[in-house]
């Protein structure tokens, strides 16, 4: 298909419009062919993943660490997710106002994205989305989640690596976050250090990051920043291609990045199960009826997804 | 006829389908009584005028002494078209000057600066240095005004500039008297008109209050500023609230550089938004002297009692201002302005009904002010003092809307303040969600704007309004120009980096700005010093 | 249903009057759009990029400072100059009938008076921006907004589904 083609072209010369529309058709679930072309040019830009509750200075980290990668000449894709509304579908997408930096950078594109109901928070189509960023030539794609607490972390299955940003005032809640936050953290980063308590929460981060599954040879950074006056960032640029080294030479990137291949595909597997069990088999609204036979004892819920499955195998063979 | 008597014939009577609410959604009951001002006692809740805690106002005889100043703001093109302006209103009555400066002006950058393209004598006046505010002020004797400026991010060089025309008038400072608005707080809650980040603003403001407490005494250094708050949308109640925190703000802030705090409070002064609803504005300007008067005295530790008075400017709402049936808005505006004197304020602005198009025109001005002298000299208002002092709902409201006041300063309190709330965003959300759900009651029709949403007419409005020639821009850059050419541009750069060391060593800032206004430093080249010291502002989460 | 119509909100030049454009923006978001919104003191070329980079359907651009003859003509060039010549431009302020008339002609498709309800701004781009622009972003050919329709219905289902799970 010479749309495809053409498209194509234009994404590999990275003109930025056609990138935006290539998003676009991401998002809304058309770009199925475009992806598969895309793929092969994939796989060339790191991708760093930036999380942390709101509010705690993401955009203007993100801000920050652009522009020093900008100094060494690379190029940056950035995405930033910020919630849709549950009850309208809208969404107001605000982290590029800390940005204005680099919007008009030649080497810099930028995309807000809304979470379209996803919980994790991302939304469903940003791993794809950032693949057509890495097609596009980015030497780095660095992915804003929307400001999350302990349950939001499908980021870490997305990135090679996940910078988790707290602030003093998250120093209360660090138990609580134990379990979910910490445990995705390659490199910790404490932001507003010119607030009070930064350094009682570093001391407390040590303390937690002791506790929790390590990786022998990497050392989990914990840095002090300050990302509105732009301070302590370059240590964090540091630490980011230490880590990105330090995958590479352990032979963790490639790793790492198969099992997320072997999650990709599994996800995708899985929507296509759905898809076609809803086009091919059953309806939503005949299992809604099989449902109420459940509920009414008639059926069991066991009995119903066998006969489901073997008709999802019978019928794609 | 018993109270519970009458509530059961009101029960059974039909309402209106409206929300029966103020227009910042303040519930109002059907009736007031004294049940509803229960414990009131005159003497210590209002006083008398002139007598702690001021409700009754802030002199002892008020408007039979002396009316509100009737102060029209303006200021558009050049300095040259503005002198004629304000020679014109001089003539026709008005009492005090009030400066509106043009964008440009206003972010501290010349009109040659790429962000002023368009924008240059739009709004308000140009002045890119003291050449442009000699002109300004050509033959206008200023021990013989009062000037108000409406500027904030440079306001110390606008200062210094009124300063330096002074002087070449061979007039000392001290005699000088005006006001400059110098309220960066409602700006980043606001107005949204910023240069560099609060601290630095913050010292800034305070160099000002102590070198004008030295040497321009008569000067009111900040006019604390709840108008722009309200034009962005916020309630009532948030705007009493926001703008006592931000006056108070500025009080410790003068205090913890080391200045007595009766040495400057009696230089503060407010500016208030004259907004729709009646009573509920009347309440608030009587709420608002009962807070300042009593927090001042027993937080602060005031003792000059002029320190505990909280004396007012009041401009009619902008944001009111229709431009459909625009001649409505001469009625609106006469209305709220009735409000204000009927609220005690000492001066007052009148909105011209054609500027929800433009800049007025000089007949639209000539209402406007009419309308304020209609109010002096025709309607017997001012004849006495408080009229509304003792209405069961204007105690009541006023009780309510001090309450509502000081759970926001608690709040704010919690936060750490008002800057680390400015950085989280909590004001401008606040301000923001008002301004929706006003919004959306207007499109639910459960408030009524007259020729918005109710009485409209399918109209062309064929008013006449005040174009500003482009060439404006033209003329103001190539004046610049000229001045870059001819000025002593050794004499600038020294002065400049004079000012660049006292912003890094921390000194008032105030004799280092005078000398860079007496070289002709222009006002962006002054700013860009500070930038470079102190760096600019970001915005933060805006919803 | 089409594609998720996405706006940006923006904030040219200097003034700092922002309530206008945030009563709009939350408006369109509570309309179900994506809604960008540029904060303060945007230059024109910021503004643009942003539009482009963000792929929006419509530019919505609030000026209450009297700049808007200079502005507005220069976002329309710069997007024509970007080849986004395609997109929406909407203005929203206080602007005399006459400079209205002269900008339309320009090519600002539609300018919103103050007071305007914020349906009628819903409206007029759920009207006007619902469809899918030459811009081809969703494919080509009449077939694909079929495709497309069959798409959304999926995703919905197969939401419920999970979350049924
Ligand atoms: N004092 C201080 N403030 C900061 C710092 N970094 C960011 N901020 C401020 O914190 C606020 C939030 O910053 P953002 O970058 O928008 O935070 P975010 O995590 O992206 O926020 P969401 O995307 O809404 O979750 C802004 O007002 C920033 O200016 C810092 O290092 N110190
Ligand atoms: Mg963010």
């Amino acid at each position: 298909m010479d749309g495809i083609e053409h498209r194509l072209r234009g994404l590999l010369r990275g003109e930025k419009r056609m990138i935006a529309q290539i998003i676009s058709a991401v998002e809304n679930d058309c770009a199925q062919g475009l992806l598969q072309n895309i793929f092969p040019y994939t796989g060339r830009a790191y991708h760093v993943g930036i999380t942390g509750p709101p509010g705690a200075g993401k955009s203007t980290l993100v801000n920050a660490v652009a522009k020093q990668f900008l100094q060494q000449g690379k190029k940056i894709g950035i995405i930033a997710v910020d919630p849709s509304s549950p009850f309208s579908g809208g969404a107001l997408l605000g982290d590029r106002v800390r940005m204005t930096d680099l919007a008009a950078h030649r080497d810099v594109f930028i995309r807000s994205m809304a979470s379209r109901g996803s919980l994790g928070g991302l939304a469903r189509t940003t791993k794809d989305a950032a693949l057509v960023l890495d097609a596009a030539g980015m030497d780095y794609v660095l992915i804003e989640t929307i400001g999350v607490g302990q349950v939001e972390l499908d980021i870490a299955g997305v990135c090679d690596t996940t910078v988790v940003v707290l602030v003093p005032e998250s120093g209360d809640s660090i138990q609580a976050m134990k379990a979910g936050l910490l445990e995705i953290a390659d490199i910790l980063v404490v932001n507003k250090s010119d607030r009070d308590g930064s350094e009682r929460l570093v001391m407390e981060l040590k303390f937690a990051m002791e506790m929790r599954e390590r990786e022998p040879d990497w050392e989990y950074p914990i840095l002090m920043t300050t990302a509105t006056e732009e301070k302590g960032i370059g240590q964090l640029v540091i630490a980011l291609q230490a880590h990105i080294d330090h995958l590479s030479m352990t032979g963790k990137l490639e790793e790492q990045r198969k099992a997320k291949l072997l999650h990709h595909v599994h996800e995708l597997v899985e929507q296509k199960i759905r898809s076609h069990l809803e086009e091919n088999v059953m309806h939503e609204h005949d299992l809604r009826t099989l449902v109420d036979r459940i509920y009414r004892r008639r059926l069991d819920p066991y009995r119903v997804a066998e006969r489901i499955a073997r008709k999802i195998v019978k019928g794609s063979r | 006829m018993k109270r519970a008597k009458w509530d059961a014939k009101f029960k059974a009577c039909r309402e209106r389908d409206i929300d029966f609410s103020t227009v910042s959604g303040l519930p109002v009951r059907p009736l007031y009584t004294p049940a509803d001002i229960a414990g009131f006692e005159h003497d210590r809740d209002l006083g008398y005028p002139g007598e702690f805690p001021y409700v009754r106002g802030v002199q002892t005889s008020m408007y039979r002494g002396r009316l509100w100043t009737m102060r029209q703001f303006s200021g558009f093109g050049t300095a040259g078209d503005t002198n004629r302006r304000y020679k014109y209103l001089l003539k026709h009555g008005q009492t005090g000057l009030s400066v509106a400066f043009d964008f440009p002006t206003l972010y501290g950058r010349d009109s040659d600066d790429p962000f002023a393209r368009g924008e240059v004598g739009k709004c308000g006046v140009a002045i890119d240095s003291l050449q442009d505010m000699e002109t300004l002020f050509s033959s206008i004797p200023l021990d013989k005004i009062s000037t108000s400026m409406t500027i904030n991010p440079p306001a110390a060089m606008l200062l210094a500039m009124y300063i330096a025309v002074g002087e070449k008038q061979k007039l000392p400072a001290h005699i000088l008297t005006g006001t400059i608005q110098n309220d960066m707080l409602k700006e980043y809650q606001a107005q949204k008109t910023w240069i560099y980040p609060p601290e630095p603003s913050l010292k800034i403001i305070a160099d000002i209050l102590e070198y004008c407490a030295e040497r321009v005494p008569r000067w009111n250094t900040i006019s604390i500023s709840g108008y722009h708050i309200r034009e962005a949308g916020s309630t009532a109640v948030q705007e009493l609230a926001f703008t006592l925190k931000n006056g108070f703000t500025y009080v410790e802030r003068g205090i913890s550089a080391g200045l007595p705090v009766d040495k400057f409070a009696p230089r503060l002064s407010f500016f208030f938004n004259a907004h729709l609803d009646f009573f509920e504005e009347i309440a608030k300007y009587r709420a608002a002297r009962r807070i300042w008067a009593h927090t001042m005295r027993d937080k602060y530790g005031a003792q000059d009692p002029r320190s505990y008075l909280m004396r007012f400017h009041t401009q009619t709402a902008g944001c009111t201002l229709t431009a459909q049936q625009p001649e409505n808005n001469i009625v609106r505006t006469a209305y709220q302005a009735l409000s204000a004197v009927l609220g005690g304020t000492q001066s007052l602005h009148t909105n011209s009904m054609d500027e929800s198009y433009a800049l007025p025109t000089e007949k639209a001005v000539k209402i406007a002010l009419r309308t304020q002298q209609l109010l002096a000299y025709e309607t017997g208002v001012p004849n006495t003092i408080d009229p509304m002092a003792g209405s069961y709902y204007v105690e009541a409201l006023t009780n309510e809307l001090e309450r509502e006041a000081y759970k926001y300063f608690e709040k704010i309190d919690k936060m750490g303040g008002v800057i680390p709330a400015i950085e989280k965003g909590y004001f401008q959300k606040e301000i923001s969600r008002s301004a929706y759900s006003y919004q959306v009651a207007l499109e639910r029709q459960r408030k009524h704007h007259v020729g918005v949403n109710i009485f409209t007419e399918d109209e062309k409005p064929a008013i006449e309004t005040l174009k500003i020639p482009p060439a404006v821009e033209k003329v103001q850059i190539a004046k610049l120009r000229r001045l870059r050419r001819e000025r002593n541009n050794q004499r600038v750069k020294e002065k400049l980096r004079l000012l660049r060391k006292a912003a890094k060593d921390g000194e008032n800032l105030m004799p280092r700005i005078l000398d860079c206004v007496r070289a002709y430093a222009t006002l962006g080249e002054m700013c860009s010093t500070l930038k470079e010291e102190y760096g600019v502002y970001r915005e933060p989460i805006i919803f | 249903m089409e594609r998720k119509i996405r706006v940006l909100v923006g904030k040219p030049g200097l003034d700092g009057h922002d309530r206008g454009a945030k009563v709009v923006a939350a408006a369109l978001r509570d309309a179900g759009m994506e809604v960008i919104y540029t904060g303060l003191h945007q230059t024109c070329e910021s503004i643009v990029d942003a539009a482009i980079q963000e792929d929006v359907q419509v530019v919505g651009l609030s000026i209450l400072s009297g700049a808007h003859m200079t502005i507005l003509p220069r976002i329309l060039k710069l997007l024509k100059t970007r080849k986004a010549g395609d997109m929406i431009v909407i203005g929203g302020g206080i602007i005399p009938a006459d400079d209205a008339k002269k900008l339309e002609k320009m090519g600002v498709r539609r300018l919103f008076g103050p007071g305007t309800p914020t349906v009628e701004i819903v409206d007029w781009i759920r009207a006007n921006a619902g469809k899918v622009g030459k811009s081809g972003k969703v494919g080509k050919s009449g077939k694909v907004p079929r495709h497309q329709t069959v798409k959304k219905k999926k995703a919905t289902a197969v939401a419920r589904w999970r979350k049924k799970k």
